[in-house]
């Protein structure tokens, strides 16, 4: 395939296309719908089907019908429209139907800045539904890496029968770079039932990955799908041992499997003494630090989650051995740092590098974080609309014994 | 005994089902499997039963297809996804008064506005049964519900207009007294190439009942007897003190459903 | 024609629809919230009490009467 230009919205759309998804349902929201756009001109032409639907809950109720059906599915939103499809992401999460829902975030809450870039949904993408559930999201920080993750949470979404958060930012899903497409993925296929109505087919047990075979409606099973804490068989039943044990599997199914779903990429990590923790769009920028830091003799390196949630506790946790001192950066008030300090567990200092102004990070502004955490200061760092903000971390003090 | 054909139809292991003595919604749902059992087309594996949340909704665990048990007022998007993922499958919708007209009522008009090819059954009692008897968007004015102690005083919806004005291409309504009559007006529904709407009104002796000097299944169902009048004797004379069933209203404009509309999208795209 | 009354007493749960629209007074529910159907001999087969039974308890089926039974 030739390289082309191409923005990550767009990215997501032809992504999730290539992996198999033939259903969207969405409704127009700024910085997302240009993946709903995709999909309306695209999805005909494969004879897929496109639906703009009334509100964000319908659009999510929708995707979750045809994905029982049997098509692979997407939706796409933004914060406000993400809020709205909480209710229905945890239907999925209990009845176990794939689905991929993009989050293209920008400034909250509630309107807040509708066309300005923010990471500050990560805490929405584990906890917006209530009730405990399982989920996956990961977070993409280049157009191509935009495609390439659509297609994993496509993937994922179908092996794991999950919903799957793709965790995009304004940064990237606006941003137009050049990229060439893989030639071929892969692609994981729904599985079928293992057995037949008359051999006493059950559509809620899970095979040993604690995964069930559940079959498509049509398909002659009679199944029965509920958001009620159900069985084996899949009807509700009132009962502690089947609830807890209901509850637990949703859980471990995807605990179970962090090796295979969890993905980080180190840069510069061979002989580093500190790390820089970042994701998504601000990963861009905080590589470029990281770069400049380098040239400037710190010896540090980065760690960027691709896979936010199941979250990389062993591995940061690892890395907390490895270095003096971990700089979480990240574009909110301060969220994934939290999932830090609790993997690394006061093994190292993690300082956070956090902004919420609408723009998005200089790499002076991290590079300066990262000086001071390499001279081992003890701050954390807003950075302001008009300047540098250092700010003593009473969490950080308590959590490291702080020398102050 | 013969054994009733329609029982086929019903998930034998999960009857006796959960209604209070007297309820409707058995009445309504055994309509609903007799009208599919009339139609040769329609059989087990090619149609499936999509309910929202309520008491209403529990009916879908008790048929013998795919069945789809959704979250509160979200059954007709669910059911739009399955239709047009599958246009070949059946899908029916049953429903409730909250669940459609207050929680579910912008997924309710805006199915009717596409002309969904779906067939939307709605058990219309007047009141929340599951969570107690609350008053809900179709509980008549002046009757009484836990959240309406002194009697309603918010007007009620008329689901069989609403549907019609927001596009369903037939729309009908009849009792629980009227058994066979039910069965006839959701057969025409499921035969509709279109968005089809039925209002069964239902009897719930537990919970508005009990509020509202009406404890007795038998003397509600007998009231609906009363009170209900085939369409063209109330179009005579139409007074509040009647209300009319029949098909209140049905297309003959020919509108196109929404897959068969989607279909001419993907040609238009050049898709396979 | 007469009606031959069965009973699935698992599913009854007393709620009087079908001895309340029976023309015959055939059935009562009785002490303990079941259906009897207390004189089988004048049910007339009329199905007033299946058609609005809401839980599938009570059936009739239409038998000759003896009779026309002995003439087949």
């Amino acid at each position: 395939m030739s390289a082309r230009l191409m923005q990550g919205n767009e990215a997501v759309a032809e992504g999730a296309l290539k992996a198999g998804v033939r259903f969207f349902g969405g409704y127009p929201i700024t910085p997302s719908t240009e993946i709903a756009e995709g999909m309306a001109k695209l999805l005909p032409k494969v004879g897929g089907t496109f639906i703009q639907m009334e509100d964000e809950i319908a659009s999510m109720g929708v995707v979750l019908g045809a994905s029982l059906a049997g098509r692979k599915v997407l939706t796409a939103s933004s914060g406000p429209g993400i809020s709205l499809k909480q209710e229905l992401i945890g239907y999925a999460a209990a009845a176990e139907i794939p689905v991929v829902i993009v989050n293209v975030q920008r400034v909250g809450p509630s309107t807040g800045q509708p066309t300005a870039p923010s990471q500050s949904d990560v805490m929405q993408a584990r906890w917006g539904t209530h009730g405990d559930h399982s989920i996956i999201a990961i977070s993409p920080w280049s157009v191509r890496e935009a495609f390439d993750l659509a297609v994993d949470a496509v993937n994922l979404a179908e092996r794991f029968r999950t919903p799957v958060i793709l965790l995009m930012d304004e940064i990237v899903g606006h941003l137009r770079e050049r990229v060439e497409l893989p030639e071929s993925i892969e692609i994981y296929e729904r599985r079928k039932p293992k057995s037949t109505r008359a051999e006493g087919y059950q559509p809620y047990k899970p095979d040993e990955d604690l995964v069930p075979n559940i079959a498509n409606f049509g398909e002659g099973f009679h199944i029965h799908v509920t958001g009620l804490i159900h069985d084996e068989t899949g009807f509700p039943v009132g009962s502690p041992k089947v609830t807890e044990e209901s509850i637990r599997r949703l859980h471990e199914k995807i605990d179970r499997a962090g090796d295979e779903i969890i993905k980080v990429e180190e840069s510069f990590m061979d002989d580093a003494e500190f790390a820089v923790v970042s994701f998504g769009g601000t990963a861009r920028t905080a590589y470029e630090a990281v770069a400049e830091a380098r040239n400037r003799g710190i010896k540090i390196g980065m760690v960027r989650l691709i896979t936010i949630f199941p979250f990389a506790d062993k591995i940061l946790n690892d890395l907390a051995s490895r270095v003096k001192g971990i700089l979480v950066a990240e574009l909110n008030y301060g969220q994934v740092v939290n999932e830090v300090r609790r993997a690394v567990n006061g093994k190292c200092p993690v300082k956070l590098c956090a902004k919420y102004n609408m723009q998005i990070f200089e790499p002076e502004e991290i590079l300066k974080a990262i000086e001071d955490l390499a001279a081992n200061q003890d701050q954390t760092y807003t950075v302001h609309s008009t300047g540098f903000e250092k700010v003593k971390d009473p969490e950080e003090v308590e959590n490291t014994g702080g020398d102050d | 005994m013969v054994e009733r054909s329609y029982e086929k139809f019903f998930r034998q292991n999960r009857l006796p089902h959960l209604w209070c003595p007297g309820c409707g919604n058995g009445i309504a749902m055994k309509a609903i499997v007799q009208a599919i059992e009339k139609i040769p087309e329609l059989n087990q594996d090619n149609t499936v039963i999509v309910s929202g949340i309520g008491c209403s909704s529990r009916a879908s665990g008790y048929m013998d297809f795919d069945t789809l048990h959704t979250a509160h007022g979200r059954a007709i998007p669910f059911a739009t996804g399955i239709k047009l993922a599958n246009p070949k499958l059946n899908v029916i919708v049953i429903t409730g008064d909250g669940d459609c007209t207050a929680i579910g009522g912008n997924h309710f008009i805006h199915g009717c506005r596409r002309n969904i090819d779906l067939t939307v059954v709605l058990f219309n009692n007047n009141i929340y049964g599951m969570t107690g008897g609350q008053a809900s968007p179709m509980t008549p004015l002046g009757k009484k519900a836990t959240t309406a102690p002194y009697g309603s005083i918010d007007r009620p919806f008329n689901a069989c207009h609403l549907a019609e004005a927001a596009g369903a291409t037939y729309v009908a309504r009849s009792t629980a007294y009227h058994v066979q009559h039910l069965v006839t007006m959701i057969t025409g529904g499921i035969k509709n190439h279109g968005f089809s709407f039925i209002e069964a009104m239902v009897q719930c002796p537990t919970a508005y009942g009990r509020k509202n000097k009406m404890t007795d299944p038998a003397k509600m169902l007998e009231w609906m007897k009363d009170t209900a009048q085939m369409k063209n004797v109330w179009d005579k004379n139409p007074t509040d003190e009647k209300f009319p069933i029949g098909v209140l209203y049905q297309s003959t404009a020919g509108e196109i459903d929404y897959s068969s509309a989607y279909e001419k999208v993907i040609e238009m795209a050049g898709g396979i | 024609m007469k009606g031959k009354i069965s009973v699935k007493e698992e599913r009854c749960k007393g709620c009087g629809i079908c001895s309340y629209f029976c023309p015959k007074q055939v059935l009562r529910v009785d002490e303990l919230g079941k259906i009897r159907v207390i004189k089988p001999e004048d049910c007339i087969a009329c199905g007033q009490c299946e058609l609005r039974c809401p839980d599938y308890a009570i059936f009739v089926d239409r038998v000759a009467e003896q009779k026309e039974k002995s003439e087949v």
